[in-house]
């Protein structure tokens, strides 16, 4: 062994260790675990472990609140990914216009609540939509629009909780878009300029194929998160109401930690890791389909 | 020039109504936890305090005795706990990642390719599978309820590791040679010459890496059982899912929650928004 061989060991080790140990080796067991039929009764013995095969996953699908937790959960990933995305695209054009001023000070504000714990902001958030004394409300009836139970009604859970992971999330896109926007060729946005084509030509054009591989890495980045969506409606709805908010992830705490089922709950984990997978792919692949990578 | 005057001033002006829109419930969240309790249950909701009081903060803050028995929101435990759960993370977090990603960047070692594509598949892998088996490996461990059980498996800093490779690859290989034709021990190259040049990103890391901490919340929330264990967002999450209806007391635990890790990133934000860029742009 070289000497810059042994270095090399010293200074890795210790984390491919931890890596091996408390990464690799429970995804590997969560794939055993997702066959049994591991439960509170485990505790207390190991023999009353069974294996089962795909019973824990022939069972989910066989789980009405499964299904409501896996359509809630394409619900906030349809909505919110347009939301989010749409949101920091504009910031981002706003504050790359030339004649913005103090733009660091704009920047700095508008990240600053992606960097805020989610369960905090969570916490005012509920406050701010809150049917009666919310700021959200007020507005509403400020501007003459109908007031909205927003955390009360099953049909306007998922869009308030929405609003605010937009509000939360919309920086940190901002940011990168921001960085996409100042890379855009100036030469061809001169020439497009002189050969006339209108502001709109110029974005559909010029700046939407230069920032394309970013959006589109952006968004798939974005679904994911979307798709892991846990601590918002365990603080704001607690699932409901009618548990219109059960995320996968939700519904998966609350089988492995609340009623102890921990080989369902590892299923669970397993189809949430499949489908982040799937669609990330399909995002991937419908990008170099259409050029944008 | 009458139209570039236009336009400057719808843009300055659209970007200021968005800040203040986006700031709108950082500054609220200030000033309900200032009002005496029950005084923003009115309509119209009230924006600015009538009468300051510090009242809140006294109740979700000072432990009081009632009738002999103490009572307290372990809100200040719970702060400590965050503070100390963050700082070691940190302080751990680059101690293993650095000199993992100058190595994975600037040494040869057998095995080195094929541990990186390892790496970089398992980065996929959302980290919610691997937290059943956890928690049941960390049960037969006595992790459970520890400290040592919430810092642990926010070590596997796979993305730290990649984040600290990717700076130090731009290391000038002639500079390592030199040295070692110096006689420099492989030691002494790492401390005189690669900390230095990687002093920067080590900020970054140190401020990712604190503020994933302090905000992290699932993990703790299955892993620490006792309440006196309970990190910040573990503790207001369990008191707003109890004592949901009085909205300045858990505003005000919201303030003791976001101000220490704004007051962290707003110096620092440089650091922050550099690392974020060059992370996005290695995809």
């Amino acid at each position: 062994m070289t000497r810059q061989e042994r270095t090399a060991w010293w200074l890795t080790g210790p984390v491919l260790a931890i890596v091996a140990g408390v990464f690799l080796l429970p995804v590997l067991l969560a794939l055993a675990l997702s066959v049994t039929d591991y439960s509170i009764y485990a505790f207390a013995s190991r023999a009353n472990v069974q294996f089962v095969g795909l019973g824990n996953f022939i069972g989910l699908l066989r789980t009405p609140l499964f299904w409501r937790a896996l359509a809630n959960t394409a619900l906030f990933a349809v909505l919110g990914v347009p939301m989010a995305i749409g949101l920091s695209l504009a910031a981002a054009l706003l504050l790359h216009d030339k004649t913005v001023r103090w733009k660091p000070l704009w920047r700095v504000a508008l990240f600053a609540p992606y960097v805020t714990s989610v369960v905090a902001t969570a916490v005012v958030w509920r406050f701010l939509l809150n049917t009666r004394y919310g700021l959200i409300n007020y507005a509403l009836t400020a501007v003459g629009l109908p007031t909205v139970d927003w955390l009360g009604n099953p049909h306007a859970s998922i869009p308030a909780i929405l609003l605010f992971v937009t509000w939360k999330i919309f920086g940190y896109n901002m940011i990168v878009f921001t960085a996409a926007l100042a890379a855009v060729p100036q030469d061809l946005m001169e020439a497009a300029r002189l050969d006339g084509a209108s502001r709109w030509g110029r974005f559909r054009h010029v700046t939407l194929p230069a920032i394309g591989p970013t959006l589109l890495l952006a968004s798939v980045m974005s679904v994911a998160g979307f798709l892991q969506i846990f601590a918002e409606p365990y603080v704001m709805t607690l699932g409901g109401p009618a548990q219109s908010t059960v995320t996968v992830l939700y519904f998966m705490f609350d089988e492995g930690f609340k009623w102890w089922n921990l080989g369902q709950a590892s299923a669970v984990a397993l189809i949430l890791f499949v489908l982040i997978l799937a669609v990330t792919n399909v995002q991937t692949w419908l990008g170099r389909r259409n050029q944008w990578l | 020039m009458k139209r570039h005057r236009i336009r400057s001033l719808v843009a300055n002006t659209a970007v200021a109504v968005l800040t203040a829109v986006t700031l709108v419930p950082l500054v609220w969240m200030v000033t309900v936890s200032f009002m005496p309790r029950g005084a923003s249950s009115h309509f119209p909701p009230p924006f600015w305090p009538e009468r300051w009081s510090w009242e809140n903060y006294y109740e979700l803050l000072v432990r009081r005795n009632f009738d002999g028995a103490w009572f307290d929101y372990r809100i200040m435990p719970a702060l400590w706990n965050s503070l100390a759960v963050a700082a070691i993370a940190t302080a751990l977090g680059l101690l293993l990642t650095v000199p993992a990603g100058y190595a994975f960047a600037k040494l040869r070692f057998t095995g080195r390719e094929r541990l990186l594509k390892v790496m970089i598949a398992a980065l996929v892998v959302p980290g919610q599978v691997a937290m059943l088996p956890l928690f049941l490996l960390f049960k037969e461990l006595g992790l459970v309820n520890s400290y040592a059980g919430v810092i642990l498996p926010g070590l596997a800093g796979i993305f730290s590791l990649l984040f600290v490779r990717q700076a130090a690859l731009s290391i000038p290989e002639e500079m390592l040679d030199a040295a070692r034709l110096d006689g420099a021990s492989e030691a002494r190259i790492f401390r005189s010459i690669v900390l230095p040049l990687l002093a920067p990103i080590t900020v970054t890391l140190a401020l990712f890496l604190f503020l994933g901490s302090w905000n992290d919340f699932l993990w703790p929330l299955i892993i620490l059982t006792d309440q006196h264990k309970y990190t910040l967002p573990v503790a207001v999450a369990a008191i707003v899912r109890e004592h949901a209806a009085d909205g300045e007391l858990m505003m005000a635990a919201a303030v003791v929650t976001t101000m220490p890790v704004l007051l962290i990133f707003l110096p620092l934000q440089r650091y922050y928004i550099s690392g974020l860029l060059s992370g996005s742009i290695k995809g």
